[in-house]
C-alpha cells in the first residue's frame, strides 16, 4: 500500500468536513475521488498534504505516519500536489514556477535537468513559454505549469485537484491523456474531479465522497455503469464535460 | 530607532564621543563598518524577536492581514515607549563621525561627503536586496510565499522560516538605515524611526506594494517631491505636499507607479 487513510476526521471550526474517511492507493494506480461541491474532495487532498490539521485518524505513506508532519516536508517524502485553482505564482515566469517545484532538491542539477526534460516533453508548450509570467498564461497553460511543477520533484505520488476545472472539453481530454501518460511512466496518481465521466474513464479505481464520507468505492468502469452514480454525477450523459 | 540607538551605543563602545575630532581614513572606514554591522545585527534580531512574539501567533490563528498591520503599529509604539522609559524623551547627541566636507559642486548644488555616503550605501543595499530576492533560492521562496503561501508550502517552502528570514532582512536593512540616519542628522531620539517608517510604507505604496524596484522608485520620488515641495511652498509644507501627491497618484494608479508591470518586471 502506497497511501492509506483510515478514519480521518477534519474540522473547520465546529464544522466537521471529513467524517471518518478511509481510502487507499496502491503503487502504480490512478485512483479518483469524485463527488459534488462540498463533499470533501479538496479537503481530503489538503489533509494528505498537511495543510489541514487532522482531529482523528491516521494517514500512512509508504508505512510512515503523515499526521503531524508539516506540509513543507511532504515533497521530500515523495508527494507532490497540483492544487485546486492551480496555484500558479503569478509574478514568476514559467521557468521559475517549475524551479519552485524542485525547491527542496535545488542541489541536484542532474535530477533537475532530467525532470525538466520530462516536463517539456509532456508539455512542449511550456518550453515555448518559459519566460512568460505565470499570471499571463491561459487556463490550460496554467494547468500544465501546475502539473509540470509537481513533476519537478519527481514524486512517487501525484495529487491532482480538479485539473479539468474551467477548461474547454478538448483541453480536458488532452490534460487527462497526459495524466495517463504520467501514470504509465510510473507515477501513482490520486485524482480529485468534478468531471466524473472523464475521471472514471481514466482511473483504475474510484471513491465517491458525499458530505465528508466515502459512500461508495469500486473499480472505475463499474461505477461508470452504476445507476446511482450515473444519476448523481454523470447527468445521464457520459460524454459531456462536467 | 533600534538601529540608531545601537549605532550610538556602538560608537560609545568604541570610545567615540560628541565633540571628538572626526575620524578619517582607515579609522573612519573601520568605525563606520563596525557601527553599521552592530546596528544591523541589533535591529535584525529585534525584528526576528518581534516576529516570534507578536506575528507568528497571529499567522497560526489565521488572522486577517489588517491584524498584522495593527500589530506593526503596536510593536512600534511598544519599542518606542520602552526606549523612552529607559533613555528619556530628549534628543541624544550623535557624535560626528564623518566630516561633512563639500566634495564638489554640480550646477550650483553642493555634493557633500555624508550625502554621498547615504546615496552610495542605499544603492548598494538596494542592489544586494534585489539580487538576493530575484536570483537566490531563498529569495524565490520569499516571493513564492508572498504570492501564494499555501502553494509555496506544497512546494516544500518552510513558511515560518521564510517569514522569519524576511523579518531579519527587513531588520538588517532598517539597522543600516538607522546608522545612516544618525551619521546624517547627528541626533537620536526614542521616536526618531516613526516618521521614516510611515514614509517608507508610503514610498512602498507609491511605488507599488510587493515590488522592490517600485519601493526604490517610490522612495526616491517621495524624497524629491518633499524637497521640491518645501522649496516652492516653504519647509512647513513638505509633508503636506508629499502626502497630497501620494493621494493623487493612488487615485489614478491604485497599484502604485510600478504596480502593473509587476509580472513583467520579474519575468
Amino acid at each position: 500500500m502506497l497511501l492509506e487513510l483510515s478514519d480521518v476526521h477534519v474540522h473547520y471550526g465546529q464544522v466537521e468536513a471529513l467524517k471518518g474517511v478511509s481510502l487507499d492507493v496502491d503503487q502504480g494506480e490512478i485512483v479518483t475521488l469524485i463527488g459534488g461541491n462540498g463533499a470533501g474532495k479538496t479537503t481530503t487532498l489538503k489533509t494528505i498534504s498537511g495543510l489541514r490539521p487532522v482531529t482523528r485518524g491516521s494517514i500512512r505513506f509508504e508505512g510512515a505516519e503523515l499526521v503531524g508532519v508539516p506540509a513543507h516536508r511532504l515533497v521530500a517524502m515523495g508527494i507532490s500536489q497540483a492544487p485546486e485553482g492551480r496555484g500558479i505564482f503569478p509574478g514568476m515566469s514559467v521557468m521559475e514556477n517549475l524551479e519552485m517545484g524542485a525547491y527542496t532538491r535545488a542541489g541536484d542539477k542532474a535530477a533537475f535537468a532530467r525532470n525538466l526534460d520530462r516536463v517539456f516533453e509532456l508539455f512542449p508548450r511550456l518550453a515555448e513559454r518559459r519566460r512568460q509570467p505565470g499570471g499571463t498564461l491561459s487556463g490550460g497553460e496554467q494547468q500544465m505549469v501546475a502539473i509540470g511543477r509537481a513533476l519537478m520533484a519527481d514524486p512517487r505520488l501525484l495529487l491532482l485537484d480538479e485539473p479539468s476545472m474551467g477548461l474547454a472539453p478538448k483541453l480536458v481530454a488532452q490534460i487527462f491523456a497526459i495524466v495517463e501518460e504520467i501514470n504509465r511512466q510510473g507515477t501513482t496518481v490520486l485524482l480529485v474531479e468534478q468531471n466524473a465521466a472523464q475521471a472514471l474513464r481514466r482511473a483504475d479505481r474510484a471513491y465517491v465522497l458525499e458530505t465528508g464520507r466515502v459512500v461508495k468505492t469500486a473499480a472505475a468502469d463499474e461505477l461508470l455503469d452504476d445507476e446511482t452514480v450515473k444519476a448523481a454525477y454523470l447527468g445521464g450523459d457520459v460524454g459531456s464535460a462536467s | 530607532m533600534v538601529g540608531i540607538f545601537a549605532s550610538l551605543f556602538a560608537l560609545h563602545g568604541l570610545g567615540v564621543q560628541p565633540g571628538d575630532p572626526t575620524l578619517s581614513g582607515a579609522a573612519l572606514m573601520g568605525t563606520l563598518l563596525v557601527v553599521t554591522l552592530v546596528a544591523m545585527a541589533a535591529s535584525g534580531l529585534t525584528a526576528v524577536a518581534m516576529e516570534r512574539i507578536a506575528y507568528r501567533p497571529l499567522r497560526r490563528r489565521g488572522a486577517p492581514r489588517l491584524a498584522a498591520l495593527i500589530t506593526a503599529i503596536g510593536v512600534s509604539l511598544f519599542l518606542q515607549e520602552l526606549f523612552a522609559a529607559r533613555y528619556g524623551r530628549d534628543e541624544l547627541g550623535f557624535p560626528r563621525v564623518l566630516e561633512k566636507r563639500q566634495l564638489l559642486e554640480i550646477a550650483g548644488a553642493n555634493v557633500r561627503s555624508d550625502k554621498v555616503l547615504v546615496v552610495v550605501a542605499a544603492l548598494l543595499l538596494m542592489v544586494a536586496l534585489d539580487r538576493f530576492v530575484n536570483r537566490s533560492r531563498l529569495g524565490r521562496g520569499i516571493r513564492a510565499t508572498a504570492q501564494d503561501a499555501e502553494t509555496a508550502a506544497l512546494m516544500g517552502v518552510d513558511i515560518n522560516r521564510v517569514v522569519m528570514l524576511t523579518f531579519l532582512l527587513g531588520g538588517l536593512l532598517a539597522g543600516a538605515a538607522g546608522t545612516l540616519y544618525g551619521v546624517f542628522f547627528e541626533a537620536a531620539r526614542y521616536n526618531i524611526g516613526f516618521l521614516p517608517g510611515i514614509k517608507a510604507f508610503t514610498a512602498a505604496v507609491l511605488g507599488g506594494i510587493g515590488n522592490i524596484r517600485g519601493a526604490l522608485v517610490g522612495g526616491l520620488s517621495l524624497g524629491l517631491l518633499e524637497n521640491w515641495g518645501s522649496t516652492v511652498l516653504g519647509g512647513e509644507w513638505k509633508d503636506v505636499f508629499a502626502f497630497s501627491v501620494l493621494v493623487l497618484v493612488l487615485l489614478f494608479r491604485p497599484t502604485g507607479l510600478l504596480g502593473e508591470s509587476l509580472g513583467k518586471a520579474r519575468a
